[in-house]
This record gives structure tokens, C-alpha cells and sequence, in this order.
């Protein structure tokens, strides 16, 4: 019985890690497109002849802001579906 | 839902993502992922076949539409390379083409339905089979090291043994801070491939999961959940494309970005 509270434990801050690692990682990556893109669509109300070479550039660091994120995701959801920290508990 | 075990969502997305092993070692300390190999290898030889089928056949007159496919690509990945890097392009052109189109063919993998390679190999015996080769963390690292060493070979080849050094110990601050020099170019040097694996790595990890997460609705058991399964896998297939070209031509330009600088003098 005892086990079976200490496994909850774990998967209950498991639980809470996990929304804080998406929910902070989706909130600095949203900001960051959002300031992007915000520029992005101001550069090229100014120059519209530049749109195509931002075009590219932009699409790059959509790529490179996300990555951290989806990296965030990546570890999330293997702790979500296979969580190595109940490893232990398991052995003992 | 072939190759679904008997044990709920948990058990069904844990058997997805266990490797093929091939194990050399008994311990398993030496091991190779035959399924991340295997594909990775048939889309690198699809790769070399279709362009070089192409190659062989190419006019200057009127080009077929595979042709001017790879014309288009060809020349998107020359422009980008011609952008960053201004020497010879006899080497870094081809690379950059390869790791491009290699990275990509191996991100599509994971447009695949996440069942079907799985489904066909277990017909064959295979239990476990994970198709997509970019969600192995292994095979992202060895694109990334093999990237590290052709920087560190393009750094000597550029600057001469002396010159490499020299800049290794004091480029930042000077020959007074050599030791602090070093360790922070190390650390410069060592950052790169990391990035550049574990980016690629998780975005086609986390999309692998989403699809086996969506995938889970299809067996929940009520037709509203059904449906909403295939609205669900259709909606982030469709983004996924976005994701998997970002992701291959990130992987291009990094790695042209990366060798440009190692001709880069201080």
C-alpha cells in the first residue's frame, strides 16, 4: 500500500513537471513567433520587394524557435508515457 | 491497430517506441537500431538512384517535370549555399543537397501511417520496427558528429595546423587567457552538433508521439472518437509537413553555416 503511494506521488509531480515544461515552453515560443512575425509583416508593409528573401529567413527561425519548444514536448511526453523516475520504485 | 498488445494506450505507445535491436555485445553496450539503419539506407539509395536516373538523362532543351524538379531543388539548395559561403562550392554544394533531401526523405517517414511499417514487418516476424529514422536520437548524432568532424577538417584544411591552433587558444580574449580560451571554444565546438541533433531529434520524436497519441483514439472504442481520430491525424499530418521540411532544410543550413565559419579567419 505504501508503494502504490509513493508511485502516485511520483506521478503526480511527474504530472505537474510535465505541464509546466509545455506550458512555459508554449508560452516563450508563441511570444517569440509572435514578435517574428509581428516584424516580419512590418518589414514587408515597408518593403514588399524584400518579402521573398524574408520570406525564407523567417520560415528558418519559426524552425529554430520552435525547436526548443518541441524538444521540451519531446521530453514531456516520454515522461507522460514511460516515466523512468517510477524506475527505481519498481527495482525496490 | 495490428500490432496493438493487449494493455491499453501506455503499453501500446511503449511497444512503438522500442528499437529493432540488433545486439552485439551481451550487455548490449554495443548495439545497432536495425530499423533506423535499414530505412535510412533504402531512402538514402532511393535518394542517390532518383537523382542519378535524372542526371544521367538531362537536356538542355525542353527539361520533363522531373527534371525541373530537381532543377528547382537543385538550385534552391545551390542559392542558399552560394548566400552563405564564398569559395569553392565543389563540396559543400553536394552535402548540402545531401543532407537536404536525406533528412527530408527520412522526416517523411513519419507521414507514413504510424501502423503500417510496423504492421507489414510484423507479418514478417519483426515485433518491433520504428520507421522513422530522424526520431532516433543515435542516427541524429551521427549526422551531427559526422558534421562536428568535417568543421574540425575544414577548420585545419582552411588555417593550417598552426593557424587552427592559434585561433583555438586566442581567439576571444587573447594569448594571456589560452587555458580559458580553449575551454570556451571547446564548448563552442561541442555545442554545435548537440543542438543540431536534439533539434531535429525532437521535433520528429514529439511529432512520432503525437501521431501514436492520435492513433490511440482509434481503438478508444466509440465512433465520435473514431472520427475524431482521423480529423485529429489529418490536421497535424498537414502541419507535420510544415514541420519536416523546416526541420531538413534547418539541418542544410546549419550545417552550411557551420563549415562556412570554419573558413571563417579571426
Amino acid at each position: 500500500m505504501e508503494l502504490v503511494a509513493h508511485i502516485a506521488q511520483v506521478q503526480g509531480f511527474t504530472a505537474i513537471a510535465l505541464g509546466l515544461i509545455i506550458g512555459f515552453g508554449a508560452l516563450g515560443a508563441c511570444i517569440g513567433i509572435g514578435i517574428m512575425g509581428s516584424k516580419f509583416l512590418e518589414a514587408a508593409a515597408r518593403q514588399p520587394e524584400l518579402v521573398p528573401l524574408l520570406q525564407g529567413r523567417m520560415f528558418l527561425l519559426a524552425g529554430l524557435i520552435d525547436a526548443a519548444f518541441l524538444i521540451g514536448v519531446a521530453l514531456a511526453m516520454y515522461f507522460a508515457v514511460a516515466n523512468p523516475l517510477l524506475s527505481k520504485l519498481a527495482a525496490g | 491497430m495490428a500490432s496493438e498488445p493487449h494493455g491499453g494506450l501506455t503499453e501500446y505507445i511503449q511497444h512503438h517506441l522500442t528499437h529493432l535491436n540488433f545486439r552485439v555485445s551481451p550487455n548490449g553496450f554495443w548495439s545497432f537500431h536495425l530499423d533506423s539503419v535499414s530505412v535510412s539506407l533504402a531512402l538514402g539509395v532511393i535518394f542517390c538512384l532518383w537523382f542519378w536516373l535524372y542526371a544521367r538523362r538531362a537536356t538542355a532543351g525542353v527539361p520533363g517535370k522531373g527534371q525541373a524538379f530537381l532543377e528547382i531543388v537543385l538550385e534552391f539548395v545551390d542559392g542558399q549555399v552560394k548566400d552563405v559561403f564564398h569559395g569553392d562550392r565543389r563540396f559543400l554544394g553536394p552535402l548540402a543537397l545531401t543532407v537536404f533531401i536525406w533528412v527530408f526523405l527520412m522526416n517523411a517517414m513519419d507521414l507514413l501511417p504510424v501502423d503500417l511499417l510496423p504492421w507489414i514487418t510484423e507479418k514478417f516476424g519483426v515485433g518491433h520496427f520504428r520507421a522513422v529514422p530522424t526520431a532516433d536520437v543515435n542516427m541524429t548524432f551521427a549526422m551531427s558528429i559526422t558534421v562536428l568532424l568535417l568543421v574540425i577538417f575544414y577548420s585545419f584544411k582552411a588555417k593550417g595546423f598552426g593557424g587552427y591552433m592559434h585561433e583555438l587558444f586566442t581567439a576571444p580574449f587573447g594569448k594571456w587567457f589560452a587555458p580559458f580560451n580553449f575551454a570556451l571554444n571547446l564548448v563552442e565546438l561541442v555545442s554545435k552538433p548537440v543542438s543540431l541533433a536534439m533539434r531535429l531529434f525532437g521535433n520528429m520524436y514529439a511529432g512520432e508521439l503525437v501521431f501514436m497519441l492520435i492513433a490511440g483514439l482509434f481503438s478508444a472504442g466509440s465512433w465520435l472518437l473514431f472520427g475524431m481520430g482521423i480529423i485529429g491525424y489529418a490536421v497535424w499530418g498537414i502541419f507535420h509537413i510544415l514541420i519536416i521540411s523546416i526541420q531538413a532544410f534547418i539541418f542544410m543550413v546549419l550545417t552550411i553555416v557551420y563549415i562556412s565559419m570554419a573558413h571563417d579567419h579571426h
